[in-house]
Protein backbone atom coordinates (compact mmCIF):
# COMPACT_ATOMS: atom_id res chain seq x y z
CA UNK A 1 0.00 0.00 0.00
CA UNK A 2 1.11 3.48 -0.80
CA UNK A 3 2.53 5.17 2.33
CA UNK A 4 0.64 8.46 1.92
CA UNK A 5 -2.65 6.53 1.74
CA UNK A 6 -1.87 4.77 4.99
CA UNK A 7 -0.78 8.02 6.58
CA UNK A 8 -3.98 9.80 5.54
CA UNK A 9 -6.12 6.94 6.86
CA UNK A 10 -4.27 6.92 10.16
CA UNK A 11 -4.57 10.70 10.44
CA UNK A 12 -8.37 10.51 10.09
CA UNK A 13 -8.62 7.69 12.63
CA UNK A 14 -6.42 9.68 15.01
CA UNK A 15 -8.56 12.80 14.54
CA UNK A 16 -11.82 10.92 15.21
CA UNK A 17 -10.54 9.04 18.24
CA UNK A 18 -8.91 12.16 19.75
CA UNK A 19 -12.08 14.22 19.27
CA UNK A 20 -14.15 11.43 20.79
CA UNK A 21 -11.93 10.90 23.81
CA UNK A 22 -12.15 14.61 24.54
CA UNK A 23 -15.90 15.04 24.15
CA UNK A 24 -17.06 11.45 24.82
CA UNK A 25 -20.39 12.42 23.22
CA UNK A 26 -20.74 9.46 20.94
CA UNK A 27 -19.62 6.63 23.19
CA UNK A 28 -21.69 7.85 26.13
CA UNK A 29 -24.79 8.00 23.96
CA UNK A 30 -24.18 4.61 22.36
CA UNK A 31 -23.49 2.91 25.70
CA UNK A 32 -26.44 4.39 27.54
CA UNK A 33 -28.67 3.52 24.63
CA UNK A 34 -27.37 -0.08 24.57
CA UNK A 35 -28.07 -0.57 28.27
CA UNK A 36 -31.55 0.88 27.79
CA UNK A 37 -32.28 -1.48 24.91
CA UNK A 38 -31.19 -4.48 26.99
CA UNK A 39 -33.35 -3.24 29.86
CA UNK A 40 -36.35 -2.96 27.55
CA UNK A 41 -35.69 -6.45 26.15
CA UNK A 42 -35.51 -7.80 29.68
CA UNK A 43 -39.12 -6.88 30.29
CA UNK A 44 -40.44 -7.16 26.74
CA UNK A 45 -39.18 -10.73 26.30
CA UNK A 46 -39.07 -11.74 29.95
CA UNK A 47 -35.45 -12.88 29.69
CA UNK A 48 -35.53 -15.83 32.07
CA UNK A 49 -33.17 -18.76 31.70
CA UNK A 50 -35.22 -20.69 29.10
CA UNK A 51 -35.85 -17.68 26.89
CA UNK A 52 -32.22 -16.56 27.11
CA UNK A 53 -31.09 -19.90 25.78
CA UNK A 54 -32.68 -19.00 22.45
CA UNK A 55 -32.54 -15.25 22.19
CA UNK A 56 -29.22 -14.08 23.67
CA UNK A 57 -27.56 -13.72 20.25
CA UNK A 58 -30.62 -11.92 18.87
CA UNK A 59 -30.87 -9.49 21.78
CA UNK A 60 -27.18 -8.61 21.61
CA UNK A 61 -27.21 -8.12 17.84
CA UNK A 62 -30.33 -5.97 17.90
CA UNK A 63 -28.73 -3.82 20.57
CA UNK A 64 -25.51 -3.41 18.60
CA UNK A 65 -27.35 -2.69 15.35
CA UNK A 66 -29.42 0.08 16.97
CA UNK A 67 -26.47 1.56 18.85
CA UNK A 68 -24.46 1.30 15.63
CA UNK A 69 -26.85 3.50 13.64
CA UNK A 70 -26.71 6.05 16.44
CA UNK A 71 -22.92 6.19 16.19
CA UNK A 72 -22.84 6.18 12.38
CA UNK A 73 -25.29 9.06 12.18
CA UNK A 74 -23.42 11.17 14.67
CA UNK A 75 -19.97 10.52 13.28
CA UNK A 76 -21.01 11.71 9.81
CA UNK A 77 -23.23 14.56 11.03
CA UNK A 78 -20.28 16.08 12.90
CA UNK A 79 -18.28 16.19 9.67
CA UNK A 80 -21.13 17.78 7.76
CA UNK A 81 -22.34 20.32 10.32
CA UNK A 82 -19.12 22.13 10.95
CA UNK A 83 -18.00 21.94 7.34
CA UNK A 84 -15.26 19.46 8.17
CA UNK A 85 -16.24 17.24 5.27
CA UNK A 86 -15.41 19.99 2.77
CA UNK A 87 -12.04 20.40 4.44
CA UNK A 88 -11.38 16.68 4.26
CA UNK A 89 -12.40 16.60 0.61
CA UNK A 90 -10.09 19.50 -0.21
CA UNK A 91 -7.13 17.67 1.30
CA UNK A 92 -4.86 16.26 -1.42
CA UNK A 93 -5.39 12.63 -0.43
CA UNK A 94 -7.16 9.70 -1.99
CA UNK A 95 -10.88 9.86 -1.19
CA UNK A 96 -10.96 6.19 -0.27
CA UNK A 97 -8.47 6.98 2.50
CA UNK A 98 -11.20 9.18 3.99
CA UNK A 99 -13.64 6.28 3.72
CA UNK A 100 -11.29 3.82 5.39
CA UNK A 101 -10.43 6.34 8.11
CA UNK A 102 -14.08 6.99 8.91
CA UNK A 103 -15.00 3.32 8.68
CA UNK A 104 -12.18 2.18 10.96
CA UNK A 105 -12.95 4.80 13.59
CA UNK A 106 -16.66 3.90 13.41
CA UNK A 107 -15.67 0.27 13.83
CA UNK A 108 -13.53 1.20 16.82
CA UNK A 109 -16.49 2.92 18.49
CA UNK A 110 -18.73 -0.04 17.83
CA UNK A 111 -16.15 -2.49 19.20
CA UNK A 112 -15.63 -0.37 22.32
CA UNK A 113 -19.38 -0.41 22.93
CA UNK A 114 -19.45 -4.18 22.39
CA UNK A 115 -16.50 -4.67 24.71
CA UNK A 116 -18.42 -2.91 27.49
CA UNK A 117 -21.89 -4.30 26.77
CA UNK A 118 -20.82 -7.96 26.62
CA UNK A 119 -19.45 -8.07 30.20
CA UNK A 120 -22.51 -6.09 31.34
CA UNK A 121 -24.79 -8.65 29.75
CA UNK A 122 -22.79 -11.43 31.36
CA UNK A 123 -23.08 -9.63 34.68
CA UNK A 124 -26.84 -9.09 34.44
CA UNK A 125 -27.66 -12.62 33.31
CA UNK A 126 -24.80 -14.71 34.63
CA UNK A 127 -24.08 -15.64 31.03
CA UNK A 128 -20.46 -16.63 30.50
CA UNK A 129 -20.96 -18.58 27.27
CA UNK A 130 -20.55 -15.36 25.31
CA UNK A 131 -16.86 -15.23 26.20
CA UNK A 132 -15.70 -17.73 23.60
CA UNK A 133 -13.23 -16.68 20.97
CA UNK A 134 -15.55 -18.01 18.24
CA UNK A 135 -18.35 -15.78 19.49
CA UNK A 136 -16.04 -12.76 19.56
CA UNK A 137 -14.81 -13.57 16.04
CA UNK A 138 -18.38 -13.61 14.69
CA UNK A 139 -19.03 -10.33 16.49
CA UNK A 140 -15.98 -8.81 14.82
CA UNK A 141 -16.90 -10.08 11.33
CA UNK A 142 -20.50 -8.91 11.71
CA UNK A 143 -19.42 -5.48 12.93
CA UNK A 144 -17.03 -5.09 9.99
CA UNK A 145 -19.77 -5.80 7.45
CA UNK A 146 -22.32 -3.64 9.23
CA UNK A 147 -19.96 -0.69 9.62
CA UNK A 148 -18.57 -0.77 6.08
CA UNK A 149 -21.95 -0.48 4.42
CA UNK A 150 -23.17 1.76 7.26
CA UNK A 151 -20.36 4.28 6.76
CA UNK A 152 -21.14 4.45 3.04
CA UNK A 153 -24.87 4.93 3.60
CA UNK A 154 -24.38 7.48 6.37
CA UNK A 155 -22.28 9.56 3.96
CA UNK A 156 -25.29 9.36 1.67
CA UNK A 157 -28.06 10.02 4.20
CA UNK A 158 -26.27 13.00 5.75
CA UNK A 159 -26.59 14.82 2.43
CA UNK A 160 -30.38 14.42 2.24
CA UNK A 161 -33.15 16.52 3.70
CA UNK A 162 -34.36 13.84 6.12
CA UNK A 163 -30.85 12.91 7.38
CA UNK A 164 -31.00 11.02 10.70
CA UNK A 165 -34.29 9.25 10.14
CA UNK A 166 -33.19 8.06 6.72
CA UNK A 167 -30.09 6.10 7.77
CA UNK A 168 -31.77 3.13 9.50
CA UNK A 169 -34.32 2.90 6.71
CA UNK A 170 -31.56 2.77 4.10
CA UNK A 171 -29.22 0.61 6.12
CA UNK A 172 -31.36 -2.17 7.62
CA UNK A 173 -32.72 -3.73 4.40
CA UNK A 174 -29.19 -3.79 2.92
CA UNK A 175 -27.50 -4.97 6.13
CA UNK A 176 -30.07 -7.64 6.93
CA UNK A 177 -27.85 -10.53 5.70
CA UNK A 178 -25.16 -9.46 8.20
CA UNK A 179 -27.62 -9.38 11.06
CA UNK A 180 -29.26 -12.72 10.23
CA UNK A 181 -25.99 -14.52 9.52
CA UNK A 182 -24.39 -13.15 12.72
CA UNK A 183 -27.38 -14.10 14.85
CA UNK A 184 -27.44 -17.61 13.35
CA UNK A 185 -23.70 -18.16 13.75
CA UNK A 186 -23.36 -16.71 17.25
CA UNK A 187 -26.54 -18.43 18.42
CA UNK A 188 -25.15 -21.75 17.18
CA UNK A 189 -21.87 -21.10 19.00
CA UNK A 190 -23.59 -20.29 22.29
CA UNK A 191 -25.77 -23.38 22.11
CA UNK A 192 -22.91 -25.68 21.12
CA UNK A 193 -24.55 -26.62 17.83
CA UNK A 194 -22.62 -28.67 15.29
CA UNK A 195 -19.90 -27.20 13.10
CA UNK A 196 -22.01 -27.04 9.89
CA UNK A 197 -24.54 -24.83 11.65
CA UNK A 198 -21.76 -22.39 12.50
CA UNK A 199 -19.76 -22.57 9.28
CA UNK A 200 -22.60 -22.00 6.78
CA UNK A 201 -23.75 -18.59 8.09
CA UNK A 202 -20.12 -17.70 8.79
CA UNK A 203 -19.19 -18.26 5.14
CA UNK A 204 -22.02 -16.01 3.99
CA UNK A 205 -20.91 -13.39 6.52
CA UNK A 206 -17.38 -13.44 5.11
CA UNK A 207 -18.71 -13.23 1.53
CA UNK A 208 -20.85 -10.24 2.51
CA UNK A 209 -17.91 -8.53 4.23
CA UNK A 210 -15.62 -8.92 1.22
CA UNK A 211 -18.23 -7.76 -1.31
CA UNK A 212 -19.40 -4.77 0.68
CA UNK A 213 -15.97 -3.54 1.72
CA UNK A 214 -14.99 -3.58 -1.96
CA UNK A 215 -18.22 -1.92 -3.10
CA UNK A 216 -18.14 0.76 -0.41
CA UNK A 217 -14.55 1.50 -1.32
CA UNK A 218 -15.57 1.92 -4.96
CA UNK A 219 -18.68 4.03 -4.37
CA UNK A 220 -17.52 6.37 -1.62
CA UNK A 221 -15.91 8.68 -4.16
CA UNK A 222 -19.17 8.94 -6.11
CA UNK A 223 -21.09 9.79 -2.93
CA UNK A 224 -18.96 12.61 -1.59
CA UNK A 225 -18.23 14.33 -4.91
CA UNK A 226 -19.99 17.66 -5.36
CA UNK B 1 -46.70 18.92 -27.46
CA UNK B 2 -44.90 15.62 -27.70
CA UNK B 3 -46.88 13.02 -29.65
CA UNK B 4 -47.33 9.59 -28.13
CA UNK B 5 -45.16 7.23 -30.20
CA UNK B 6 -47.22 4.95 -32.46
CA UNK B 7 -45.22 1.93 -31.30
CA UNK B 8 -46.25 2.63 -27.70
CA UNK B 9 -49.91 2.67 -28.69
CA UNK B 10 -49.44 -0.66 -30.45
CA UNK B 11 -47.76 -2.02 -27.32
CA UNK B 12 -50.70 -0.76 -25.19
CA UNK B 13 -53.18 -2.65 -27.33
CA UNK B 14 -50.93 -5.70 -27.44
CA UNK B 15 -50.59 -5.87 -23.67
CA UNK B 16 -54.34 -5.52 -23.15
CA UNK B 17 -54.94 -8.39 -25.58
CA UNK B 18 -52.15 -10.52 -24.03
CA UNK B 19 -53.43 -10.03 -20.49
CA UNK B 20 -56.95 -10.82 -21.74
CA UNK B 21 -55.80 -14.07 -23.31
CA UNK B 22 -53.79 -14.99 -20.20
CA UNK B 23 -56.84 -14.32 -18.00
CA UNK B 24 -59.01 -16.46 -20.25
CA UNK B 25 -56.48 -19.30 -20.19
CA UNK B 26 -55.97 -19.11 -16.43
CA UNK B 27 -59.66 -18.96 -15.55
CA UNK B 28 -61.24 -21.22 -18.18
CA UNK B 29 -58.82 -23.31 -20.21
CA UNK B 30 -56.39 -24.53 -17.56
CA UNK B 31 -57.65 -27.65 -15.76
CA UNK B 32 -58.68 -27.37 -12.11
CA UNK B 33 -56.00 -28.70 -9.81
CA UNK B 34 -57.10 -31.89 -8.02
CA UNK B 35 -56.08 -31.16 -4.45
CA UNK B 36 -56.23 -27.38 -4.15
CA UNK B 37 -59.14 -26.72 -6.48
CA UNK B 38 -59.97 -23.35 -8.04
CA UNK B 39 -57.65 -21.28 -5.85
CA UNK B 40 -54.68 -22.79 -7.63
CA UNK B 41 -55.58 -20.64 -10.68
CA UNK B 42 -54.05 -17.66 -8.91
CA UNK B 43 -50.71 -19.40 -9.49
CA UNK B 44 -50.45 -18.27 -13.13
CA UNK B 45 -50.70 -14.60 -12.25
CA UNK B 46 -48.64 -15.03 -9.10
CA UNK B 47 -45.71 -16.42 -11.07
CA UNK B 48 -46.28 -13.94 -13.92
CA UNK B 49 -46.18 -10.88 -11.67
CA UNK B 50 -43.35 -12.34 -9.59
CA UNK B 51 -41.28 -12.88 -12.69
CA UNK B 52 -41.60 -9.30 -13.94
CA UNK B 53 -41.07 -7.94 -10.43
CA UNK B 54 -37.74 -9.75 -10.30
CA UNK B 55 -36.98 -8.64 -13.85
CA UNK B 56 -37.59 -5.02 -12.79
CA UNK B 57 -35.31 -5.39 -9.79
CA UNK B 58 -32.45 -6.70 -11.94
CA UNK B 59 -33.14 -4.08 -14.63
CA UNK B 60 -32.95 -1.31 -12.02
CA UNK B 61 -29.52 -2.48 -10.83
CA UNK B 62 -28.23 -2.67 -14.41
CA UNK B 63 -29.65 0.80 -15.12
CA UNK B 64 -27.84 1.99 -11.96
CA UNK B 65 -24.50 0.67 -13.23
CA UNK B 66 -25.11 2.19 -16.68
CA UNK B 67 -25.98 5.55 -15.10
CA UNK B 68 -22.76 5.62 -13.09
CA UNK B 69 -20.76 4.84 -16.23
CA UNK B 70 -22.47 7.18 -18.69
CA UNK B 71 -23.97 9.83 -16.33
CA UNK B 72 -26.90 10.03 -18.74
CA UNK B 73 -30.25 11.02 -17.20
CA UNK B 74 -32.01 8.53 -19.50
CA UNK B 75 -30.64 5.68 -17.37
CA UNK B 76 -31.86 7.39 -14.22
CA UNK B 77 -35.37 7.61 -15.64
CA UNK B 78 -35.09 4.00 -16.74
CA UNK B 79 -33.97 2.89 -13.26
CA UNK B 80 -36.75 4.82 -11.52
CA UNK B 81 -39.33 3.36 -13.90
CA UNK B 82 -38.03 -0.17 -13.29
CA UNK B 83 -38.12 0.27 -9.49
CA UNK B 84 -41.64 1.74 -9.49
CA UNK B 85 -43.09 -0.92 -11.76
CA UNK B 86 -41.24 -3.68 -9.94
CA UNK B 87 -42.43 -2.42 -6.52
CA UNK B 88 -46.02 -2.54 -7.72
CA UNK B 89 -45.67 -6.04 -9.16
CA UNK B 90 -43.92 -7.33 -6.03
CA UNK B 91 -46.87 -6.09 -3.98
CA UNK B 92 -49.34 -7.83 -6.33
CA UNK B 93 -47.28 -11.03 -6.13
CA UNK B 94 -47.33 -10.96 -2.34
CA UNK B 95 -51.08 -10.32 -2.20
CA UNK B 96 -51.85 -13.07 -4.75
CA UNK B 97 -49.52 -15.43 -2.88
CA UNK B 98 -51.36 -14.71 0.38
CA UNK B 99 -54.70 -15.48 -1.25
CA UNK B 100 -53.31 -18.85 -2.31
CA UNK B 101 -51.44 -19.51 0.94
CA UNK B 102 -54.50 -19.10 3.15
CA UNK B 103 -56.20 -22.32 1.94
CA UNK B 104 -52.98 -24.14 0.96
CA UNK B 105 -50.82 -23.46 4.02
CA UNK B 106 -53.64 -22.39 6.34
CA UNK B 107 -51.94 -19.04 6.93
CA UNK B 108 -51.76 -15.70 5.12
CA UNK B 109 -48.10 -15.28 5.78
CA UNK B 110 -45.11 -17.33 6.84
CA UNK B 111 -41.47 -16.35 7.23
CA UNK B 112 -40.38 -18.50 4.35
CA UNK B 113 -37.32 -17.52 2.33
CA UNK B 114 -39.17 -16.32 -0.78
CA UNK B 115 -41.77 -14.41 1.20
CA UNK B 116 -39.21 -12.78 3.44
CA UNK B 117 -36.93 -11.89 0.53
CA UNK B 118 -39.87 -10.34 -1.32
CA UNK B 119 -40.78 -8.31 1.77
CA UNK B 120 -37.20 -7.10 2.22
CA UNK B 121 -36.96 -6.19 -1.47
CA UNK B 122 -40.15 -4.17 -1.08
CA UNK B 123 -38.53 -2.38 1.88
CA UNK B 124 -35.43 -1.64 -0.21
CA UNK B 125 -37.74 -0.05 -2.78
CA UNK B 126 -39.47 2.08 -0.15
CA UNK B 127 -36.07 3.19 1.16
CA UNK B 128 -35.12 4.06 -2.43
CA UNK B 129 -38.21 6.26 -2.84
CA UNK B 130 -37.54 7.99 0.50
CA UNK B 131 -33.93 8.58 -0.48
CA UNK B 132 -34.97 10.18 -3.76
CA UNK B 133 -37.62 12.29 -2.05
CA UNK B 134 -34.99 13.72 0.31
CA UNK B 135 -32.68 15.09 -2.39
CA UNK B 136 -33.41 18.17 -4.49
CA UNK B 137 -30.49 18.25 -6.89
CA UNK B 138 -31.52 15.97 -9.81
CA UNK B 139 -27.95 14.93 -10.61
CA UNK B 140 -27.25 13.93 -7.00
CA UNK B 141 -30.63 12.20 -6.77
CA UNK B 142 -29.78 10.12 -9.82
CA UNK B 143 -26.30 9.27 -8.52
CA UNK B 144 -27.47 8.22 -5.03
CA UNK B 145 -30.43 6.33 -6.47
CA UNK B 146 -28.15 4.41 -8.83
CA UNK B 147 -25.74 3.49 -6.03
CA UNK B 148 -28.57 2.38 -3.78
CA UNK B 149 -30.15 0.11 -6.40
CA UNK B 150 -26.75 -1.51 -6.98
CA UNK B 151 -26.29 -2.08 -3.23
CA UNK B 152 -29.79 -3.55 -3.09
CA UNK B 153 -29.10 -5.78 -6.07
CA UNK B 154 -25.92 -7.06 -4.41
CA UNK B 155 -27.39 -7.71 -0.99
CA UNK B 156 -30.64 -9.37 -2.14
CA UNK B 157 -29.03 -12.65 -3.30
CA UNK B 158 -27.07 -12.90 -0.04
CA UNK B 159 -30.27 -12.19 1.91
CA UNK B 160 -31.93 -15.00 0.00
CA UNK B 161 -29.11 -17.43 0.79
CA UNK B 162 -29.01 -16.47 4.47
CA UNK B 163 -32.75 -16.83 4.97
CA UNK B 164 -32.65 -20.20 3.19
CA UNK B 165 -30.68 -21.47 6.19
CA UNK B 166 -34.03 -21.41 7.96
CA UNK B 167 -36.50 -24.03 6.79
CA UNK B 168 -38.41 -23.22 3.61
CA UNK B 169 -41.93 -24.43 2.78
CA UNK B 170 -42.49 -22.55 -0.47
CA UNK B 171 -43.18 -25.10 -3.25
CA UNK B 172 -40.79 -25.24 -6.19
CA UNK B 173 -43.27 -26.08 -8.94
CA UNK B 174 -41.07 -25.90 -12.02
CA UNK B 175 -38.44 -28.65 -12.12
CA UNK B 176 -39.27 -30.18 -8.75
CA UNK B 177 -42.41 -32.33 -8.86
CA UNK B 178 -41.62 -34.08 -5.56
CA UNK B 179 -42.82 -31.26 -3.33
CA UNK B 180 -46.51 -32.08 -3.10
CA UNK B 181 -46.57 -31.96 0.67
CA UNK B 182 -45.77 -28.23 0.53
CA UNK B 183 -48.56 -27.48 -1.92
CA UNK B 184 -46.59 -28.24 -5.04
CA UNK B 185 -48.16 -30.11 -7.94
CA UNK B 186 -47.35 -31.71 -11.26
CA UNK B 187 -48.30 -29.47 -14.16
CA UNK B 188 -50.23 -30.86 -17.11
CA UNK B 189 -49.52 -29.62 -20.63
CA UNK B 190 -52.44 -27.17 -20.42
CA UNK B 191 -51.16 -25.76 -17.14
CA UNK B 192 -47.71 -25.37 -18.59
CA UNK B 193 -49.06 -23.55 -21.64
CA UNK B 194 -51.17 -21.25 -19.47
CA UNK B 195 -48.17 -20.40 -17.33
CA UNK B 196 -46.13 -19.72 -20.43
CA UNK B 197 -48.79 -17.40 -21.85
CA UNK B 198 -49.10 -15.58 -18.52
CA UNK B 199 -45.32 -15.05 -18.40
CA UNK B 200 -45.29 -13.59 -21.93
CA UNK B 201 -48.34 -11.42 -21.22
CA UNK B 202 -46.83 -9.93 -18.08
CA UNK B 203 -43.50 -9.34 -19.80
CA UNK B 204 -45.27 -7.34 -22.52
CA UNK B 205 -47.22 -5.41 -19.88
CA UNK B 206 -43.99 -4.75 -18.00
CA UNK B 207 -42.25 -3.28 -21.06
CA UNK B 208 -45.34 -1.17 -21.74
CA UNK B 209 -45.44 0.20 -18.17
CA UNK B 210 -41.72 0.97 -18.15
CA UNK B 211 -42.00 2.83 -21.42
CA UNK B 212 -44.95 4.87 -20.12
CA UNK B 213 -43.11 5.69 -16.92
CA UNK B 214 -39.95 6.81 -18.73
CA UNK B 215 -42.04 8.98 -21.03
CA UNK B 216 -43.83 10.45 -18.00
CA UNK B 217 -40.48 11.37 -16.37
CA UNK B 218 -39.41 13.08 -19.58
CA UNK B 219 -42.66 15.08 -19.72
CA UNK B 220 -42.34 15.98 -16.03
CA UNK B 221 -38.90 17.42 -16.64
CA UNK B 222 -40.22 19.41 -19.59
CA UNK B 223 -42.98 20.90 -17.42
CA UNK B 224 -40.41 21.86 -14.78
CA UNK B 225 -38.29 23.60 -17.41
CA UNK B 226 -41.29 25.44 -18.85
CA UNK B 227 -42.30 26.58 -15.36
CA UNK B 228 -38.82 27.92 -14.67
CA UNK B 229 -38.84 29.66 -18.06
CA UNK B 230 -42.17 31.42 -17.45
CA UNK B 231 -41.11 32.42 -13.95
CA UNK B 232 -37.89 33.86 -15.39
CA UNK B 233 -39.71 36.08 -17.88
Amino acid sequence: MNPSFLKATLAIIHKDLAAEFRSRELLTAMLTFSVLVILIFNFALDLNIDVRQKVTAGVLWTTFAFAGTLGLNRSMAVEKDRGCMDGLLLAPVDRSAIFFGKAISNLAFMLIVEAIVLPLYAFFYNETRIFQWEFIAVLLLGSIGYISVGTLLSAMSVQTRTREILLPILLFPIAIPVLIASVLASGAIINDAGLPQIITPLNLLIVYDVIFIAVSFMFFDAIVEE
Amino acid sequence: MQQKPILLTILDVLSIIAIGIATYFALFLAPTELVMGEVQRVFYFHVGTGWVALLGFVTASIAGILYLITKSMTWDRFGLAAVEVSAMFFLITIVLGSIWARPAWNTWWTWDVRLTSAAITELIFIAYFMLRAGIEDPEKRARFGAIYTILGGLSAPITFMVIRLFRSIHPVVVGNPSAEAQGGFDMTVDMRNTLFIALIAFTILFIDFIWHRIRLSGLQEKVEQLKLKTLGE
